[in-house]
């Protein structure tokens, strides 16, 4: 039995140890907003937040969540309001196809969440390991930059 | 993935114990990058897999009698973070930084990279150039190995059945000294490197001539390998650019590479001279400035 909360929801979840995380997502608790790509740990679609670190859950097994908490892309929103980066993505045209977005705007809020205020080169640093095959990388950069500014006091 | 048994103690006595049980059967898991992903692609089927990432007390970053000790489950994330690896060993701080993608660095552990030993990481070149050594546990007992000695191949280390890597202790280089690493990433940052060179740089008081030079290169071998050849061109001289460039064209010779996407073995080889010349010219000014203080 494998007991870990998830977007603030307790969960107890009966999975054999060979289980990733992902799939444990996915297919144990239906939340299939985290997405496997490459599935060897480098694309970052499946990027989720362990205690607040991100990971790629692809290669993480579901026991290693076992007593801790992760953040998929739908714990970000509050209610029916979009969390910053999710709106600043909206806005700013932060996708082309989606494959990629639940991983970049997870991967984002952990940015913003490390440093409110990044350079350029940190958002770049922080973001090389999310790829986008659309090659939307300016408004990647853009819309993280647009959520760092209305989320900032 | 086949099913295993998956066993998560929280003492490091309790986890050597189940090893000693399972003998060849069990393998250890800390990060998982490596581990998981070799499962996944079914590399390996143990029947029980143990887990440190429970045990207590081995994620440690410690400073004493001049050498840095880094517990095995501190993660590269946290190495390169650590104030005390910043302030006390930058180069090795940097190394870390240079792994992968964030990602990757809050999982991977500094025990799990060594004992993985892909030849083609960073943080064992650096580590072989400043002479770190090994710390391994098992129900028995313990013992120590230099880094040099602890791996022994393409994937293949010294640990026997019911081993664990615990820590691993580097002595911080002389007053004098300057160290560097660099890496050469033709295709993307998060790639493995075509050729990557560590350099550290002892000087004689005065800092006109070289006391030391250890070099070590990566992805140009079954194994991290030290470059001798060129290091016993540089003790006791003069390190100026004919020097160094005499040092880059010998540890040509300490190489051995494997043409694959990242190049040709005739082009790391020839990249080989190069980067050692680059390294070395970092770490001598590292050394100057350290000696200018």
């Amino acid at each position: 039995m494998i007991r870990l909360t998830v977007n603030g929801t307790p969960h107890e979840v009966e999975a054999p140890a060979h289980r990733t995380l992902l799939d444990c997502l996915r297919y144990d608790l239906g939340l299939t907003g985290s997405k496997e790509g490459c599935g060897v740990g480098v694309c970052g679609a499946c990027t989720v937040l362990l205690d607040g670190k991100m990971i790629s859950s692809c290669i993480a097994l579901a026991v290693f969540a076992d007593g801790r908490e992760i953040t998929t892309v739908e714990g970000l929103a509050e209610d029916e309001r979009l969390h910053p980066v999710q709106q600043a993505f909206i806005d700013r045209g932060g996708f082309q196809c989606g494959i990629c977005t639940p991983g970049q705007v997870v991967a984002a809020k952990a940015l913003l969440d490390a440093n409110p205020d990044p350079s350029e080169t940190d958002i770049k640093e922080w973001m090389l390991g999310n790829l986008c095959r659309c090659t939307g990388y300016y408004k990647i950069v853009e819309s993280i930059q647009a959520a760092a500014r209305v989320s900032r006091p | 993935m086949n099913a295993f048994d998956y066993r998560a103690p929280r003492a490091l006595d309790e986890a050597l114990a189940i090893l000693a049980e399972h003998g060849d059967e069990a393998r250890v898991v800390a990060g998982g990058t490596a581990l998981v992903t070799m499962l996944r692609q079914h590399l390996l089927r143990p029947a029980c897999l143990v887990s440190l990432r429970e045990v207590e007390g081995l994620d440690r970053i410690e400073s004493a009698n001049g050498a840095i000790r880094l517990g095995a489950l501190v993660t590269h994330r946290d190495a390169e973070l650590s104030p005390i690896l910043r302030q006390r060993l930058p180069v090795l701080a940097e190394t870390f930084r240079r792994v992968g993608t964030i990602r990757i660095r809050h999982m991977a552990t500094v025990g799990g990279a060594l004992a993985h030993a892909d030849p083609n990481q960073d943080p064992p070149v650096t580590l072989l150039a400043l002479g770190a050594r090994v710390e391994i546990r098992c129900a028995r007992g313990r013992r120590e190995l230099p880094l040099a000695d602890f791996v022994r191949g393409y994937y293949e280390t010294a640990l026997e059945p019911g081993e664990v890597v615990t820590a691993i202790t580097t002595p911080i280089p002389p007053p004098a000294s300057g160290a560097s690493f660099i890496k050469f990433l033709p295709r993307t940052a998060d790639d493995y490197a075509t050729v990557a060179a560590a350099a550290v740089v002892t000087l004689e008081p005065g800092g006109e001539r070289c006391r030391e030079a250890r070099i070590a290169l990566g992805s140009v071998g079954m194994t991290p390998l030290r470059a001798t050849s060129a290091e016993t061109l540089l003790a006791g001289q003069v390190l100026d650019e004919g020097r160094l460039r005499a040092a880059g064209e010998a540890a040509r010779a300490d190489v051995d590479p494997v043409s694959d996407h990242r190049g040709s073995a005739a082009y790391k080889r020839a990249m080989t001279a190069v980067m050692v010349v680059r390294a070395l010219t970092q770490a001598r000014e590292a050394a100057r400035r350290a000696t200018a203080r």
